[in-house]
């Protein structure tokens, strides 16, 4: 289905004070694909989103969401189809209650009350946190605002799910209940972070961003097994795979 | 700063409140809203020698209080850090207005009567405001406020104030216990440091802000926001309604208090 | 400055309250034709940061006390006047509601004394003719001092106005205004002082954000005549009404004329004393205060022999209330009806 599709086209971009964050970047993604966006901080990756999204506009180059340029028009239109979860889910979560930011979304698309409701349980419903309805955001844990934000998305019922940095400042189990909702997810999936082992968890294919260019773009297990390319960018194994740190015996020999 | 850390707790408890489940919280909203702000009309509209009449006024507040299961040590509380202010200008009453009165055989100062008649009025009002939110909560308030036709501009702009105090109280709990861990002589923030420590937080607030618009975009926000819920009254939010105010307007024209004494004194004899 | 219920009539807090919804509905209607979005997340984190700002202790220098910010001032020059009122009325809302800070009937007066006189006259009056010809240093110090003394002076000034026109206390106006005013002043030096380094610190890192504030409210343009005309014409049947009201109650009035005027004056107040009972006695339709007359009487009634009700003035009390209920609207009908004019007037 081609409206899941994501393709970006010699993008470049430099930010009002002259830094060049993007130089020529190319890259397509495909319905169901579950891409994850690495580099070092300052690589780019962040920018590369955000002019997904149209909070940014190229210097040059195209962005197509179902074969569909982004401009200003379009915007509207596009935004139904991609949903983006921020890095801070204190800035996604602005109302007073989880109950009516997760229905803001539908709301805007003047859904009339019934359908907003059954929208809002189910995102709920999917992100494992219906009893929260009526909580306010500042009585939440981590885990549970970054659930709430990805509900928050859900209820647009976009194609494509981008989300930045889904995992930081969450405990462990919180980080593996976000790891199995992503992979529960049938949309087209665009994750960034520097939580590699992830994006080993979760994702089928790796970009690697550095410098503001693509340096690799290709299958997660051809990548994240490459210590030099990633150590080349600034980037190292994921945990999982390194050698383990009290016997120090090697994972990678083991085939 | 125990100013931050106080209106953080005291937040986290009205909002803990507001959630209870109890008949005075299943009421209407606007229903709550109007009874309190008759009720706030009537009792200021008294004198200011005033006092037998004012006390049956306890009542509303006794009622809601106990019905709603509200605990009474934030209430008290709370008065206890508004009353000095009215204590401040009311303390000077005896000293001004010294025509004596004689109660009961003791002379007063008549200033007394009005410090009084003024500390009473000012007990009832701080008390209802706080019972107001603590069986309401922001968001059925912001229900009724649209009820009442009050621009969705405002409402959702007052929701977002009302979110982000929570988050900045923090962020400047934060900065502030940063700065004083590097600063332990000094009591506050110097002057020299006024503009900067004051600026970064700005700022971050400005970049906070420029987030959440983005958000806010990003899932469809125009103008045209809509808020969403609506509460039907029934018939108990009414009778609530009228019952008070029939109680209000009777304790407003007859001095209930001397009433019941004049009860007991005939009983007596 | 936040004022208590305790301290307001009826008649002065429904008062207040029209005149503030008033000229929030202007602002709302001004936000929305701006079609600034952007400005309603502004307002909700500018709002909240002035807030949380207020809990913060500034050391006063020289005094060895603290001080803490009021915020006015800074809203209007990072919002505009409109959005920072706005702003303004929600802080003061949650203040009321959530600590008590300034009654639920006193709303309407706390939203004006703190945030009208700051955002529609001290801003466009003094911050903006000063800073008329661009942003520096120099002048963003100078303004916001200004600005920020003069409209604390105003707002303290008004607080006296209404609790004295509310007859709640036995407070003199003289003494009043002597123990407001110079308060105030030191508390408007210091909020000068931080509106100051603040502004001036967003200049330095910011500037686009100011100078999109100040570009779309250019000084020169006097938009607001219409609420000022409005708000003029009310104040003068307000006033005119309410002194008919606190006239009724001409002890605190008249003691504070007994000590601070001369002995014409207080044959003068005899008169319009006299002739105010006897309007009193004739339309009996003024609110419970009693007068000077029967006054002594009527205390000692109430609180030696018991069991006497003077029905007399709390019949009145409710009538007050109803017509203070028609006076507000009255006031808001005729704001509204002059703003429609010189809308209608302006478009042609």
């Amino acid at each position: 289905m081609s409206h899941h599709k994501v393709e970006v086209r010699n993008l470049h971009f430099s930010y009002p004070d002259g830094h060049e964050a993007l130089k020529d970047i190319s890259f397509t993604i495909v319905h169901g694909e579950s891409v994850g966006i690495i580099g070092v901080n300052g690589a780019g990756k962040s920018t590369i989103l955000m002019l997904l999204m149209g909070i940014l506009f190229p210097d040059s180059g195209e962005v197509l969401i179902g074969d569909v340029h982004l401009t200003k028009k379009t915007l509207p239109m596009i935004r139904q189809r991609v949903g983006m979860v921020f890095q801070n889910p204190d800035d996604q979560l602005f109302m007073t209650n989880i109950y009516d930011d997760v229905a803001f979304g539908p709301r805007n698309y003047k859904l009339d009350e019934k359908e907003v409701e059954s929208r809002v349980m189910g995102a709920l419903e999917l992100v494992g946190i219906s009893e929260l309805k009526n909580r306010a955001p500042f009585r939440l844990s981590g885990g549970e605002k970054r659930a709430a934000s990805i509900a928050c998305v859900l209820s647009m019922q976009p194609d494509i799910l981008i989300m930045d940095e889904p995992t930081s400042a969450l405990d462990p189990k919180a980080r593996r209940r976000v790891i199995g909702l992503l992979n529960s997810f049938t949309h087209t999936k665009i994750i960034t972070s520097h939580d590699l082992d992830l994006v080993l968890e979760t994702c089928q294919r790796v970009i690697v961003v550095k410098n503001g260019k693509i340096t690799a773009d290709g299958a997660t297990n051809e990548i994240l097994t490459n210590s030099e390319l990633l150590d080349s960018c600034g980037l190292e194994l994921p945990l999982s795979i390194q050698d383990c740190p009290i016997c120090s015996s090697s994972k990678t020999s083991k085939k | 700063m125990t100013n931050l850390t106080s209106a953080l707790y005291n937040i986290r408890l009205l909002d803990d409140l507001a959630k209870k489940n109890t008949p005075i919280h299943a009421l209407h909203p606007l229903v709550k809203l109007l009874t309190t702000v008759i009720y706030l009309a009537v009792v200021m509209s008294f004198g200011r020698y005033e006092i037998s009449n004012l006390l049956p006024f306890i009542f509303f507040p006794l009622f809601v209080t106990l019905f709603a299961e509200l605990p009474l040590m934030p209430i008290v509380h709370r008065l206890l850090v508004v009353l000095p202010l009215i204590i401040g200008i009311g303390i000077l009453n005896p000293i001004i207005d010294n025509h004596t009165v004689t109660i009961l055989g003791a002379n007063f100062s008549r200033g007394w009567i009005t410090f009084l008649s003024l500390s009473i009025k000012c007990i009832l009002s701080v008390t209802v405001g706080i019972i107001l939110i603590a069986t309401t909560g922001i968001d059925r308030l912001a229900v009724a406020m649209r009820m009442l036709k009050i621009p969705k501009i405002f409402v959702l702009q007052l929701l977002l104030t009302y979110r982000y105090i929570t988050v900045l109280m923090e962020e400047f709990l934060r900065m502030s216990q940063a700065y004083s861990l590097r600063a332990p002589e000094q009591k506050g923030i110097s002057k020299h440091n006024w503009g900067s420590f004051a600026g970064q937080l700005i700022l971050r607030t400005f970049d906070r802000a420029d987030r959440v618009y983005q958000a806010m975009l990003l899932r469809g926000f125009s103008m045209e926001y809509n808020v969403g819920r609506i509460e039907k009254a029934n018939f108990k939010d009414f009778a609530y309604l009228t019952g008070w105010c029939l109680f209000f307007v009777i304790a407003r024209i007859y001095n209930l208090s001397l009433f019941l004494d004049s009860l007991i004194s005939g009983v007596v004899k | 400055m936040h004022m208590a219920d305790a301290l307001i009539s009826p008649t002065v807090g429904f008062t207040m309250m029209s005149v503030t919804a008033g000229v929030a509905a202007y602002s709302i209607k001004k936000i929305q034709s701006d079609m600034d979005e952007k400005k309603i997340p502004m307002m909700g984190v500018l709002g909240a940061f002035i807030f949380a700002a207020q809990m913060i202790n500034f050391t006063i220098p020289a005094t060895g006390s603290s001080g803490h910010l009021g915020g006015g001032m800074i809203l209007t020059a990072l919002l505009g006047p409109y959005a920072g009122f706005l702003a303004m009325a929600s802080i003061l809302l949650i203040q009321a509601l959530f600590f008590g800070d300034g009654g639920l009937l006193a709303y309407g007066c706390n939203v004006f004394n703190m945030g009208f006189y700051t955002c529609f006259i001290a801003y466009p009056y003094i911050y903006k003719l000063i800073t008329r010809k661009g942003l520096n240093s120099h002048n963003i110090f100078i303004a916001s001092m200004i600005s920020a003394v003069i409209g604390l002076q105003l707002g303290a000034f008004s607080v006296v106005l209404e609790t004295l026109f509310s007859g709640k206390t036995e407070l003199p106006f003289g003494t009043f205004v002597m123990l407001m005013q110079p308060i105030h002043l030191a508390i408007g030096i210091v909020e000068g002082l931080v509106t100051a380094s603040i502004i001036n610190f967003v200049w330095k890192a910011r500037p686009e954000l100011l100078e999109k504030v100040a570009a779309s409210e250019s000084f020169g343009t006097l938009y607001l005549n219409k609420i000022l005309k409005g708000f003029i014409v009310a104040a003068v049947i307000v006033g005119g009404g309410l002194s008919w009201f606190a006239s009724v109650n001409p002890d605190g009035l008249e003691w504070s004329m007994q000590k601070v005027a001369v002995t014409t004056e207080l044959s003068t107040s005899d008169e319009m004393h006299q002739i105010f009972s006897i309007i009193q006695e004739k339309t009996a339709l003024l609110p419970d205060y009693n007068f000077k007359g029967t006054e002594e009487k009527t205390v000692s009634e109430n609180e030696n022999t018991w069991p006497s009700v003077n029905i007399g003035t709390t019949v009145s009390g409710l009538l007050g209330g109803a017509m203070t209920f028609a006076l507000a609207g009255l006031i808001g009908l005729i704001v509204n009806l002059i703003k429609r004019r010189e809308d209608v007037s302006a478009s042609k």
